[in-house]
Parts: C-alpha cells; sequence; structure tokens
C-alpha cells in the first residue's frame, strides 16, 4: 500500500511554486516584523500630538477584523468549490471575498481620510509615522490582493478552471490567508494595546 | 474507479471544510476575549499586555495550521523549516530593535524624556 502520491512532473512543478510563494510570504513577514519594530519603537513619540488613545475605536477596528476574517474564511470555501472543479461555487465564494476585502479597504480609506482631515497625517509624529507606514502597507498589501483576484477570476469565469489557474489561485489563497494574520498582529498591538 | 476517486476527493474536502469552519470559530472566539479583556479592563499593566499578545500568537498559530495548513505537510516539511527561520530572524529583529533603542533612550536622557526635551527645544 503506497501512501504517497505517484511522481508527477506536472505537481512536483506545481509543488516548487507553492513553496517558492512561501519563501516569499516569510519575506514579507520579515518586512512587517520591521515595521512592527519601527512601531513599538516609536508608539510614544508623539511630539505633542495625539496618541493612540486618543485616535483610535475599538468598535471600528473590530469590525474591520471580522470583515477581514469572514474573508480569510470564505477565501477557503472558494478554494474548496475549485479542489471539487465547482466553477459556480469557485466564482461564488471569491466574488464574496472581494466584496469583504473591498469593504475592509473602504473602512481603512476612510479611517485614513478623517485622521488627515482632523491634521493627523504622517508628518504629524513620529508615531503617526511608523502607524501609517504599518497599516498602509497592510492595505497596500490588500489592493494588491484584490487587484490580483480580478486577474485570475475573470479568465476562469471566461474559459473554466485549468491546472495553472488553480496553482495561481492557490497562491492567492496562500496571500489572503497570510494578510488576515498579520492583521491579528495590527488590531492586537496597535489598536488594542493603543486604547487599553 | 472515477467515482471512487471523487468520492474520495469529496471525503478530503470535507475535512478541509470542517478544518475552515474550527478555524473560524476559535478566530471569532480568540478576537472577541482579547476585545472583552481590553474594552472590560479585566487586567492592568503588564498581565493585560501579556494575556493580549498570547491571545494573538494563539490565534496566529490556529490560522496558520487550519487555514495555510502548516506542518501537515510530507517529510522534510520544507515550509515548516522556513517558517521557523523567519520566526527567527523576525524574534531578533524586533527584540534586537526594542532592547537596542530603550537602552539608548534610557542612557541618552536619563533625567528626562526626549518628547519634553524636543519640545522645550521647540519653545512650546
Amino acid at each position: 500500500m503506497m501512501t504517497q502520491p505517484l511522481a508527477n512532473p506536472h505537481q512536483e512543478v506545481h509543488a516548487r511554486t507553492l513553496f517558492g510563494f512561501w519563501v516569499y510570504l516569510m519575506t514579507d513577514c520579515i518586512l512587517f516584523g520591521s515595521l512592527f519594530a519601527a512601531y513599538a519603537v516609536l508608539h510614544n513619540s508623539t511630539y505633542g500630538g495625539p496618541s493612540a488613545h486618543d485616535l483610535f475605536s475599538l468598535p471600528y477596528a473590530l469590525a474591520e477584523t471580522m470583515i477581514l476574517l469572514a474573508s480569510s474564511f470564505t477565501c477557503g470555501l472558494a478554494m474548496l468549490g475549485a479542489h471539487l472543479n465547482d466553477r459556480r461555487k469557485l466564482l461564488l465564494w471569491f466574488g464574496v471575498t472581494f466584496l469583504l476585502g473591498a469593504s475592509f479597504l473602504a473602512m481603512e480609506i476612510s479611517e485614513f481620510t478623517k485622521l488627515v482631515q482632523a491634521g493627523n497625517s504622517w508628518q504629524r509624529s513620529g508615531f503617526l509615522s511608523a502607524f501609517f507606514t504599518l497599516v498602509g502597507t497592510h492595505g497596500l498589501h490588500i489592493t494588491t490582493g484584490l487587484l490580483w483576484m480580478i486577474v485570475l477570476l475573470v479568465p476562469v469565469a471566461r474559459h473554466g478552471l485549468t491546472p495553472t489557474s488553480l496553482k495561481r489561485l492557490t497562491c492567492l489563497r496562500l496571500f489572503w490567508h497570510f494578510l488576515d494574520v498579520v492583521w491579528i498582529f495590527i488590531f492586537t498591538l496597535v489598536y488594542l494595546m493603543g486604547v487599553k | 474507479m472515477r467515482s471512487r476517486k471523487l468520492a474520495l476527493q469529496k471525503g478530503a474536502e470535507h475535512e478541509t471544510l470542517k478544518a475552515y469552519l474550527l478555524g473560524l470559530g476559535l478566530s471569532i472566539l480568540l478576537t472577541l476575549t482579547a476585545y472583552f479583556v481590553v474594552v472590560k479592563h479585566v487586567f492592568t499593566g503588564w498581565t493585560l499586555v501579556l494575556a493580549i499578545v498570547a491571545l494573538a500568537i494563539t490565534q496566529a498559530l490556529v490560522q496558520l495550521i487550519l487555514f495555510l495548513h502548516l506542518g501537515r505537510e510530507l517529510q522534510p516539511r520544507w515550509n515548516l523549516i522556513v517558517f521557523l527561520f523567519m520566526v527567527l530572524v523576525i524574534v531578533i529583529v524586533i527584540g534586537g530593535s526594542l532592547w537596542i533603542m530603550y537602552n539608548l533612550n534610557a542612557r541618552v536622557m536619563p533625567t528626562m524624556d526626549v518628547d519634553t526635551y524636543m519640545l522645550r527645544q521647540q519653545g512650546i
């Protein structure tokens, strides 16, 4: 009885691509790690301006967290559909993922706009520079993820699912779950610790 | 043969779905716990910081295992090895930065906070 799957050149390339993408995600983690370190060092350097306690609203951040968590979950459901070769399920759940991701991004942009309009932009203090860099980099990743989703899903909707598109969608799924893991730490270290 | 393969695959997908539902449930629970620990002032000071950081790390592990399937690959588990190396680098980067910067802060300005000093220099 064999427990390992048979060697298949196609599958091997597939596995190698996924491993390469995983290594990229780990280096991205180190990028976020350095930004977290900068934030941890600068979070008290408010230069007489408002601190995290004055600026952030916890219920709002909790809503953002739940929306992103839900989108991470629906992304998983979409890939279950993909593995069963169920194109309708795949497109439906990726559609939901996209809408949730877009709502998250809209909430973040609205938060940033309010801060800047109140005169608390990244130029105000070291704390706000670190905050905008950290949360903005995460938002930029989310934006990239949403664009990537459109680019991958339009061909799937028009021409159907191929092994190559399945491989690319698997990379996207890893990227999307990874962004939710990073957000857990932003929610905890920036919002919860800032408002406590 | 083909139908049997599909049935096997459906069984595997069912397992994955269960893992996803469990991951979602645990993540919601851990997020809400952290939120209420802060809002209801269950702990104060360092206990609070340690509690919410522990909750965040637990949730990250839940999602890494149940959503990203970390550690469930076949030998020789390269994904896990790269992940652990990343954790080591992160610990050195964050721990080292905090250590150096706080030490520097304490040594350069023993009696006065840097912010107060800068404000005074500005004459505000």
